[in-house]
């Protein structure tokens, strides 16, 4: 098809002035037509006619800048006539005038970056965080509810489904913990002892890498790679249910979501999360071992030798006795935002992010709440 | 509008789709003519979705030639291909709009893709879009989890329309919505067919729009095509064409336009 450029002529005619737009008044050239219409200076209170007799082709753009200078013509009191429209054309320009010259709608922007914008910004966030700090904790109450239940009546426990979690979250997962817990123990292992090695103090490598890691780094390590791992699998599993109905679906079935979905979850990383830390650990003190006898000669027997000098049980409970409780904070806030998800594909993206920057968040501050705790026990 | 109406602007030869072992269309012919609305239907399963896809270049034929305004759809390049898809539209069952945008952001996206537009003049277009497929004035600001199935059909069908293309692509219309809404969807697709001058490729289960705006039909039969006008295919014979029209429903969609007739022929005739 030959292109027509589109063209716009003003003339004056018998005290009239006439606008003659011609050629094609298409949307690939709406933007160039727009400017030279914002540029035209409007008379007011005149006869204006426009000519269209010359336009070859018109889409619904193009019309509707036609229209638009007519509608703005005749606000300024000028008394407008549009003439010799091509037959062909008008159902088109009555569908775009019907569609009515209402103001288009706002686009959602930013607020100001004013002080006061700021301020309100601010005071939006902090409400936002406590009203979901109490729906999230109206939420651990109802999981409370609901677990204190079923183990009133053991019977109704999904043991299949608590079985297929700790598969997912326990076993699926012994290869990245374990790969990742035995770099953290290469890594402890060298870096302590290049820095032990100017005291001369090199066995107590051994030292480092048995409190370091029984007690803070195999236990945080795992939640941190669960929490990724599995809390954000929670939220997106969750959400999509929530996406799709599933989730109403059960609730009309008579089954309760959270026994179904959530005690599940929760109860089967509750138990393999300690597992997994114990491996962890196992893992770590491999790596840490290896490290040891390659940088500083420290045969095996020795390492386990000064191991069991330097460490008590306790040590070891102290780091595991915290996994249950990380289980619980990725698990409920791994359900809880799956929950949260409303009916929009964009929401599960969201969610699970928020969900996983969460859980890290609320495991390292339960952490350092447990640092405090023991360290006013004196552990 | 340049070209003469009557000329085929989608042409399928030999169409061969298979998934696994399933063949789900083996040898499909199929012209679709300027101008006009063309409704496709089948049983469930039958493909009609798979065509759709295949003749937007959404999935790639086994076999076959598809060519849409001369082009050959599955053997284009890039740059080819944004040639074709600024002249066509698709809307998708669900509307497929962009969730993190509101609709007047949806409308915008192919706009701002293919044009090089300021804000406010892109602003009115979705504007007088959103107004053209009936939605109201605050349609616009909101976004399509705050909409009905309706309401996001529409939409839907106004990002479609953004640049006034000269086919468009419905996959099923009007599937979940309120016969009322179904209705003024159809007469929507009508008007914009009058004035935009479209040609519809219409995959739809609605017996009642297929009565009251398709000019042809396309059946999905044993893998194959069968077209015709309506009155056409009410004559043929082949089993699942007879019990699709012949049925009750489709005896109730066919009276029911026979009574609309009269006020319908007469807007026809008009010049509108």
């Amino acid at each position: 098809m030959a292109s027509i450029a589109a063209t716009l002529v003003e003339t004056e005619a018998a005290g009239s002035l006439i606008l003659v737009p011609a050629g094609e008044w298409l949307v690939a050239s709406a933007a160039e037509l727009d400017r030279r219409l914002q540029a035209l200076k409007l008379p007011q209170n005149r006869r204006v006619a426009i000519d269209l007799g010359g336009i070859e082709r018109v889409d619904s753009a193009g019309a509707w800048l036609l229209l638009r200078t007519e509608h703005d013509l005749a606000v300024r009191g000028n008394a407008v006539e549009m003439r010799n429209l091509r037959p062909s054309f008008a159902p088109l320009f009555d569908q775009v005038r019907a569609g009515g010259f209402h103001a288009p709608a706002a686009h959602p922007r930013p607020a100001h970056h004013s002080l006061v914008g700021f301020v309100a910004r601010i005071g939006e966030i902090s409400l936002g965080l406590v009203a979901r700090i109490y729906r999230l904790l109206g939420f651990v109450g109802l999981v409370c509810e609901t677990a204190l239940r079923l183990l009133r009546h053991p019977g109704r426990l999904r043991l299949t489904a608590m079985v297929a979690q700790m598969e997912q979250t326990g076993v699926n997962a012994l290869a990245i913990v374990g790969m990742l817990s035995f770099l953290v123990g290469v890594v402890i292992a060298y870096q302590g002892a290049d820095q032990l090695r100017r005291f001369g103090a090199e066995i107590y490598t051994v030292d480092l890498l048995g409190v370091g890691i029984l007690r803070e780094l195999g236990v945080l390590m795992t939640a941190i790679i669960i929490a990724g791992r599995s809390g954000s699998a929670f939220t997106a599993q969750i959400g999509t249910m929530q996406v799709n109905e599933e989730v109403d679906a059960l609730r009309t079935i008579g089954l309760d979501p959270i026994e179904v979905l959530v005690i599940p979850r929760l109860f089967g990383l509750l138990l393999t999360l300690p597992m997994l830390t114990i491996f962890a650990n196992l893992m770590g003190l491999l790596g840490g071992a290896l490290m040891a006898w390659g940088v500083l000669g420290i045969t095996i027997p020795q390492f386990v030798h000064e191991l069991r000098l330097s460490l008590s049980p306790r040590t070891f409970w102290i780091g595991v006795v915290k996994a249950p409780f990380f289980a619980a904070i990725i698990a409920t806030i791994g359900s809880y935002e799956g929950f949260q998800v409303s009916r929009s594909a964009e929401s599960v993206g969201r969610l699970t992010t928020l969900s996983v920057v969460e859980s890290i968040f609320l495991v390292i501050v339960a952490d350092a709440a447990f640092s405090v705790f023991f360290s006013i026990l004196r552990i | 509008m340049a070209e003469a109406p009557g000329e085929a602007i989608i042409q399928i030869r030999g169409l061969v789709n298979r998934f696994g072992t399933e063949t789900v269309h083996d040898g499909l012919d199929l012209d679709v003519l300027r101008g006009e609305v063309l409704g496709v239907v089948g049983g469930s399963g039958s493909g009609k979705s798979v065509l759709l896809r295949t003749v937007v270049g959404l999935n790639r034929p086994v076999q076959g030639r598809v060519e849409v305004f001369g082009a050959d759809i599955p053997r284009m390049n890039e740059l080819e291909r944004r040639k074709i898809e600024r002249r066509w539209g698709v809307l998708f069952q669900d509307g497929a709009l962009f969730s993190s945008l509101t609709v007047a952001q949806n409308i915008e996206v192919p706009l701002s893709e293919f044009y090089d537009m300021p804000l406010p003049l892109m602003d009115e277009i979705a504007a007088i879009k959103v107004g053209m497929v009936g939605l109201p004035e605050d349609a616009g600001g909101k976004y399509p989890a705050q909409l009905s199935g309706g309401m996001r059909k529409r939409a839907g069908l106004a990002r479609a329309l953004a640049l006034d293309p000269e086919i468009v692509f419905l996959d099923e219309p009007t599937a979940g919505l309120d016969p009322i809404a179904a209705g003024e969807f159809d007469h929507l697709i009508r008007d914009l067919r009058g004035s935009l001058g479209l040609t519809v490729f219409m995959v739809t289960h609605d017996l009642d729009s297929l009565f009251a705006i398709c000019d042809r039909v396309a059946v999905l039969v044993d893998k194959k095509i069968r077209v015709g006008t309506l009155d056409q295919l009410l004559q043929d014979d082949h089993p699942w064409i007879h019990s699709y029209f012949h049925g009750p429903r489709g005896r109730a969609a066919q009276h029911a336009e026979m009574a609309a007739q009269p006020q319908t022929a007469a807007a026809a005739a008009a010049p509108a």
